[in-house]
């Protein structure tokens, strides 16, 4: 790392990437700063690059203008009821397309895969007659439903337990484990690295989401951050500055989640390529 | 349940794991064949059928498909969603070079860097669009204001047709450029010191290790980048719809095909048009992913 020999002080790549992350990083910095001018100086020509006080009020006034509570409520829990769900269930499926021997795997295995190349406009107006069916229109659990069974998911799990090694199970079935409990004491625990990539995509998934929650949960208490923001853009048209600060608030968790767990972000990121 | 130790027994027409598959794969399954088997089967089906406004289908045959035929917005989608594709396209040649800067070794402030150039990764589309959308602001927006310092009066980006495309396309770029550093650092990562040793040795400048080595092993990671960054541009909504409105009036010449597909389905309530347009995005995916499996066997190195 600290080799004198080959690394000479590097300016231009310094500067290079400087360059760039400012431009990535640029957007998120007018936001911050928009959400604590005034209207007039968001709208000023040219730009207020500095409000002259900082108008920390346009933050509470969005709890006021929109129920943005709620619907952080519902993000919240939709995400956290996707995670929880597709973790158990897509570790359950991926172990037994791993481990177990039965007639017609390769087959099942394939059909599900088969589900990540039809784009998801093929199943959502079947998959909202389910949920308007199941009476589950503008809940949590219309929301949360499909994206709990997860083919991507059941695939990277699969890897995982391909990848681990054979005498961990052996051991627990001599001393006499069943299937469940080799599973749910021994490999599950052990599977970390895994399970955490897979959470980290279906969070980012599920709490930026915008179709889906905007066909299933039409009314603004009761829908999700993305939906809420998307669709009150009208309401806002006028007060900029609280628009902005609705829009950092609603993004702020997951970058927090993003800076704290930022190896595991990277590494579960590397992996998606089809999640997008 | 079973609780067999001793030599596993076989059962009739079972493996050696008995009933246990069914255990750990029916909650799975039963969702995959709700939520994904039968819609597909359903969207088919759908696709031949005619809906009345109060939610009766009757079989109308290829009706849907000579609407497609004669529908003149829909070119026009499959044209704007081909450029706004096209334009985030251009993203992975940027994405190689800040990928090759960033997995330097020995560079100091990486973990820096990558918070600086990852973070539109973990943002939401939706949110973003809207600060976008202040940026590219006729009358307030920051791109006007930099264009007017070099005497450029900039045009209205969100309400004029193809500026806005272009607009949303710069936006796509920008946030699907993390995505594709990540993919790209991690497969330069995996390419051996050794390569590099023996390039030097035999006398390759930086250039030429860079072409001759790097480039080629980077291949099948730029053509995986190429597929998802393809499907994902030919899926566009979240920030045309964000960033646009929905009562935008350049919105017809600027719409992509979901959002086609979305108005159709969801605010014409023309589930069975709406079936044929989803059906086409199926078709146009697939040929786009088969041509570049084919073009692949020209350009990409495995090893």
């Amino acid at each position: 790392m600290t080799d004198k020999r080959t690394t000479r002080p590097r300016y231009a790549t310094h500067a290079a990437l400087l360059i760039g992350g400012a431009v990535m990083v640029f957007p998120f910095a007018w936001q911050l700063i928009m959400s604590l001018s005034t209207h007039a100086e968001v709208t000023s020509v040219p730009p207020t690059w500095v409000p002259e006080k900082l108008q920390w009020q346009n933050y509470p006034a969005v709890f006021e203008q929109v129920p943005f509570w709620n619907q952080f409520v519902t993000t919240a829990a939709v995400t956290v009821a996707r995670v929880v769900g597709q973790l158990l269930l897509c570790a359950m499926a991926g172990y037994a397309f791993a481990r177990m021997e039965f007639r017609g795997k390769g087959v099942l295995f394939a059909l599900v895969l088969s589900i990540l190349m039809v784009p998801y406009q093929i199943y959502l107006i079947p998959q909202y007659e389910i949920v308007q069916e199941l009476g589950w229109l503008n809940t949590v659990a219309g929301i949360a439903a499909p994206g709990i069974f997860s083919a991507f998911g059941t695939f990277l799990m699969r890897q995982h337990f391909l990848g681990m090694p054979r005498s961990l199970e052996e051991a627990a079935r001599l001393d006499g484990a069943n299937p469940w409990q080799t599973f749910w004491r021994i490999m599950f625990p052990l599977s970390g690295p895994s399970l955490s990539a897979v959470a980290i995509l279906t969070a980012l998934a599920s709490w930026n989401d915008l179709m889906w929650p905007l066909i299933v949960a039409t009314y603004d208490d009761r829908t999700t951050l993305a939906v809420g923001l998307s669709t009150m853009q009208g309401q806002f048209t006028t007060d900029y500055p609280v628009m902005m600060a609705a829009s950092f608030m609603a993004m702020l968790p997951l970058m927090i989640l993003f800076i704290v767990l930022q190896r595991r972000v990277v590494e579960g990121l590397a992996h998606s390529g089809m999640k997008g | 349940m079973s609780h067999d130790t001793a030599p596993p027994r076989r059962r009739r027409g079972r493996g050696r794991d008995g009933y246990w598959p069914i255990v750990f794969l029916a909650p799975l399954m039963i969702g995959v064949v709700a939520f994904y088997f039968w819609p597909i089967l359903s969207t088919v089906l759908n696709s031949f059928a005619s809906f009345d406004p109060f939610g009766g289908r009757t079989f109308a045959g290829l009706e849907n498909y000579r609407t497609l035929l004669g529908d003149s917005f829909i070119p026009r989608a499959v044209l704007n969603t081909a450029v706004y594709t096209a334009i985030v396209l251009l993203g992975i040649p940027i994405a190689v070079g800040v990928a090759s800067l960033l997995t330097q070794k020995g560079l100091r402030f990486s973990r820096f860097y990558q918070v600086l150039f990852f973070l539109p990764a973990v943002s939401m589309p939706v949110a973003v669009a809207l600060v976008w959308r202040m940026i590219f602001n006729q009358e307030f927006g920051v791109v006007n204001w930099a264009l007017s310092l070099v005497g450029i009066d900039g045009p209205y980006w969100v309400t004029a047709p193809w500026w806005s495309l272009l607009a949303v396309s710069v936006v796509g770029l920008w946030s699907s450029l993390p995505l594709a550093v990540i993919i790209l650092s991690a497969g330069l990562q995996g390419i051996p010191r050794e390569l590099y040793e023996a390039a030097q040795l035999d006398g390759a400048g930086a250039l030429r290790q860079f072409l001759s080595v790097t480039v080629p092993l980077l291949t099948p990671s730029i053509f995986f980048l190429m597929i998802i960054t393809a499907i994902n541009g030919f899926q566009l909504f979240d920030l045309l719809f964000a960033m646009m409105g929905q009562a935008n009036p350049a919105m017809a010449d600027t719409q992509s095909l979901v959002y086609l597909f979305y108005s159709e389905a969801f605010r014409q309530h023309d589930q069975g048009y709406a079936s044929v347009i989803a059906l086409l995005i199926l078709a146009i995916i697939g040929v786009i992913t088969l041509l570049q499996f084919r073009v692949q066997k020209r350009w990409v190195h495995y090893d």
